[in-house]
């Protein structure tokens, strides 16, 4: 067993439990906690499998940014020390097995499916290469999309400032 | 066992159950943002996975879930303005008090 397999092992292991913790927890503060590291052991697997790029965007995007906008929500709308209520056992009971079930059949279809890569020259994720492949203009390019989150980022910014706008009071 | 393809599928599988599970048994808008968030994390991981092994010649899979990451952060920004709006009138965040949304 080498060093990189028990890494890999540690990193899905710390992904899975703190997930499963993070929805399980009947502590919001708590929660959030155990989420950020399920998102650190995603990025550590971006690592892993030599993703560089997209590990350190996740790690300035997720961890950085949606986990500190969660946290503040948080104080804005959380006593603090509340537990959140318990629900209902059933509901719980019944959500859990339906969830094991469509697990268990995704696994299963998986597991029996072989999938078949190709042969072709790897070409490896620099940064380099993801910037000509995102700014190309030709075949294969994807300055579209590029173009198209950039303009859906500033209509979330000014649809967030617009929801979030305090309305004004009504002058008489 | 030597980690490869089946063993990342079976965690993004998992992560992606995980995230509906609680998607299911909460009731507090963020607890259940935070599940949504765990679910595109795993189709992310999903999508990196089978580029490093299958298509390694490609880069689709890579910038899917750049584009993801960037449209998942625009996604918690609005839906957390939302929840705002929300507690402001409504003094709760609970999806049960939320039930006439009207203008």
């Amino acid at each position: 067993m080498s060093g990189s397999t028990i890494i890999f092992y540690l990193l899905a292991a710390l992904t899975l439990v703190s997930g499963v913790l993070a929805v399980t927890t009947r502590q919001i503060f708590r929660a959030l906690i155990f989420l950020l590291f399920s998102l650190i052991g995603i990025a550590g697997l971006y690592f892993w499998m030599q993703y560089d790029f997209v590990a350190a965007v996740q790690i300035v995007v997720y961890v950085g940014g949606i986990t500190v906008l969660i946290i503040f929500s948080i104080f804005l709308t959380q006593q603090s020390g509340d537990l959140l209520p318990k629900q209902k056992i059933s509901r719980q009971i019944f959500s859990a097995l339906a969830v094991f079930c469509a697990f268990a059949l995704t696994m299963l279809q998986l597991y029996q499916y072989s999938f078949k890569a190709t042969t072709g020259e790897a070409v490896l994720p620099t940064v380099s290469n993801i910037g000509d492949r995102m700014l190309g203009v030709r075949e294969n390019g994807f300055a579209l999309p590029f173009e198209v989150v950039s303009i859906l980022l500033l209509a979330a910014l000014v649809g967030c400032i617009v929801i979030a706008l305090r309305s004004k009071p009504a002058t008489t | 066992m030597e980690p490869g393809l089946n063993q990342l599928l079976f965690i993004s599988t998992a992560l992606f159950f995980i995230g509906v599970f609680g998607f299911f048994t909460r009731r507090n808008l963020i607890t259940m943002l935070m599940s949504i968030e765990l679910v595109l994390n795993s189709v992310n991981l999903n999508f990196i996975a089978f580029n490093k092994y299958l298509w390694p010649n490609k880069m689709d899979g890579l910038f899917f879930s750049i584009f993801i990451i960037a449209i998942a952060a625009s996604e918690a920004a609005v839906a957390i303005a939302i929840i705002i709006n929300l507690y402001r009138s409504h003094h709760s965040i609970d999806v049960s008090t939320a039930e006439e949304m009207k203008f």
